[in-house]
């Protein structure tokens, strides 16, 4: 993509940018949306879906997080 | 004095006296001279990445959330795990923006988000405006703490008529504002991490424990009415409870990291890398959180809201006392102290940086900038521990001569308040494309907007919009701040016409890490 010359300090970096942060995305996306999640089964241990579909959703965010950290690290 | 539970309250005052202690000494950890605002109330800018967990862990996930989320469970079900993705959606958000507000504010040390806004934008009654939003968000927050302190005083059998009764709660802020004058931050970043400790070992001995003693997960949901397992399905033209569930969670999740409470533990890092670190590691505090909502249905099966012996307790702290009476029913005296002492002691580290957050605000924002301004550094570190105990001191009158859910009203509205500052704070640190005065413009309507609907929900966060024949139930939070966003963009070119703007004094490479020397 053409990008005018930066001269003013106030315009963003593009630098800051990384196609890595999509993956912020699908963890929005993911709680976000009650219908995905609002039914009782399939049960763990029993505990219905939407509790341990929520749950299993706080490890992954953690990873995808670490993910982009790690990719994004300079 | 009824039935007071001696060991527990041993075990706790002992745990009480170690944090105590802690807090004292802290004052010569990572040692600093506590004369210099920086070091009272950022600690230096010194934590590295464990201590920024502990901290933040001990900041966001405070005392009241741990009584509060699960009695939600206990009396409304579903509804009250909006607290699990709220609190999986701060950490892009963390991992993204905060970072650069670390990086601007280091550089030119800034200590409260209105400091960044008075540099960014160049005008004092913007900076104003998110000082005032901060302290007024932040002063019902810091009463709630002392509600979940309340409440486990109470649950150990320690009570009394009239004053005598606030008399334990009215020890322990004493306590607290003695050591947080005398050492800063770095007190409850000390503390922090001895009631993280101990708030996790309840929260598993919780989820272990008693589901074994319950006969399992399957008899647990078995006992929770079918209209409190899962949200109500909505019915036609309206997204019913799927869209409050939804608009809760995110609008609480962009107001979070608004909280001054949130950007002095943020800002106390040692460097922006510690933030993003902390944006992958913090969620094992989500995680407990979640755990510990389910322990509300927990206490719907063992069925303590019939217990007589917890009958008064109910009826003083109504669904607030859930998660104590379950404890009671099923821990040893023992372990009952241990874990109302994480409890205390998580009421203590939050209502600590609150109140230096809050004092931070009132002086690098208020009285430097409009009382007087030529203070010598070390007048401004004195005035800001002045203030931090007029702070606590008035949550503490508000606790005890006001009923608790006024407490619980304004903190419900300082949510709806503090996310105002979104654009001004979260976007300022992305684009200065906005004019100063349409955001102050902005900030008033999203306050009106957000106050109304507050107040035409009948004193509750969740405000039905209808259009045409359609309703969205959702976060008034969330509306206003649209309406905000809007009126800030539009205004802005306008503005832009009537006046230059004020000067910018950060520059765009200050948001980012400093290019590598060696």
């Amino acid at each position: 993509m053409d990008r005018p010359e930066i001269t003013d300090p106030r315009d963003r970096n593009p630098a800051a940018w990384s196609w890595w942060y999509l993956l912020f995305l699908i963890q929005f996306i993911a709680v976000l949306w009650p219908p995905f999640y609002n039914k009782a089964e399939p049960s763990l241990i029993g505990i219905p879906f939407f509790y341990w579909y929520q749950l299993l959703w706080v490890i992954i965010g953690a990873i995808l997080t670490a993910i982009v950290y790690f990719a994004t690290d300079d | 004095m009824q039935n007071v539970n001696w060991t527990a309250l041993i075990i706790f005052l002992v745990l009480f006296a170690l944090i105590t202690w802690l807090g004292f000494a802290a004052a010569h950890w990572r040692k600093g001279d506590l004369d210099l605002l920086h070091e009272w109330g950022l600690g230096g800018r010194r934590f590295g990445t464990v201590v920024t967990w502990f901290l933040i862990g001990g900041d966001l996930y405070t005392a009241y959330t741990f009584i509060a989320v699960p009695a939600l469970a206990f009396g409304a079900g579903a509804v009250a795990f909006f607290a699990v993705p709220y609190t999986i959606v701060i950490y892009p958000i963390l991992f993204l923006v905060f970072p650069r507000l670390w990086y601007v504010c280091h550089r030119h040390n800034y200590i409260t988000p209105a400091d960044f806004v008075r540099g960014r934008f160049g005008n004092r009654w913007l900076a104003l405006a998110i000082a005032i939003t901060g302290i007024i968000a932040t002063m019902p927050y810091i009463a709630l703490q002392l509600v979940g302190l309340q409440v486990v005083i109470g649950a150990m059998g320690v009570s009394g008529t009239g004053y005598r009764g606030d008399l334990p709660l009215v020890i322990a802020f004493v306590i607290l504002a003695a050591f947080t004058y005398s050492s800063g931050l770095r007190a409850p970043a000390s503390i922090a991490i001895v009631k993280d400790i101990l708030i996790y070992i309840t929260a598993f001995a919780a989820v272990i424990i008693v589901p074994i003693q319950l006969g399992g997960f399957e008899k647990i949901f078995a006992a929770v009415p079918a209209s409190k397992l899962l949200l109500a399905t909505p019915g036609p033209n309206t997204t019913g409870a799927y869209g409050a569930y939804a608009t809760l969670a995110l609008g609480s999740a962009l107001a979070l990291f608004l909280y001054p409470h949130s950007i002095t533990g943020i800002l106390s890092a040692s460097s922006g890398h510690a933030i993003r670190r902390n944006a992958a590691l913090l969620p094992g505090y989500s995680f407990m959180l979640g755990l510990l909502a389910l322990v509300g249905f927990f206490a719907i099966a063992a069925g303590v809201g019939e217990l007589p012996a917890y009958a008064t307790g109910f009826k003083q702290f109504g669904n607030n006392f859930a998660v104590p009476a379950l404890f009671l029913h099923i821990f040893p005296s023992w372990f009952v102290g241990i874990a109302f002492a994480a409890v205390g002691i998580g009421a203590l580290v939050p209502a600590a940086i609150m109140s230096i957050a809050a004092a931070n605000l009132y002086t690098r924002n208020i009285h430097r900038e409009f009382i007087n301004s030529d203070i010598a550094d070390r007048q401004e570190a004195q005035i800001a521990k002045w203030v931090s105990l007029i702070v606590k001191f008035g949550a503490l009158v508000f606790i005890v001569f006001l009923p608790s859910k006024f407490a619980i009203y304004l903190q419900l509205l300082g949510g709806i308040w503090i996310i105002q500052t979104l654009p001004s704070v979260m976007l300022g640190v992305y684009t200065r494309w906005f004019n100063d005065w349409a955001l102050l413009i902005g900030w008033v309507a999203g306050i009106v907007t957000g106050t109304a609907m507050f107040v035409a929900a009948g004193l509750a966060p969740t405000y039905t919009l209808a259009v045409g024949g359609f309703t969205f139930p959702g976060y008034s939070a969330l509306y206003a701040v649209i309406v905000n966003l809007v009126l800030s963009v539009v205004l802005t070119p306008l503005f832009n016409q009537l006046s230059a703007g004020a000067a910018d004094e950060t520059v765009a490479a200050e948001y980012r890490a400093p290019a590598r020397t060696g």
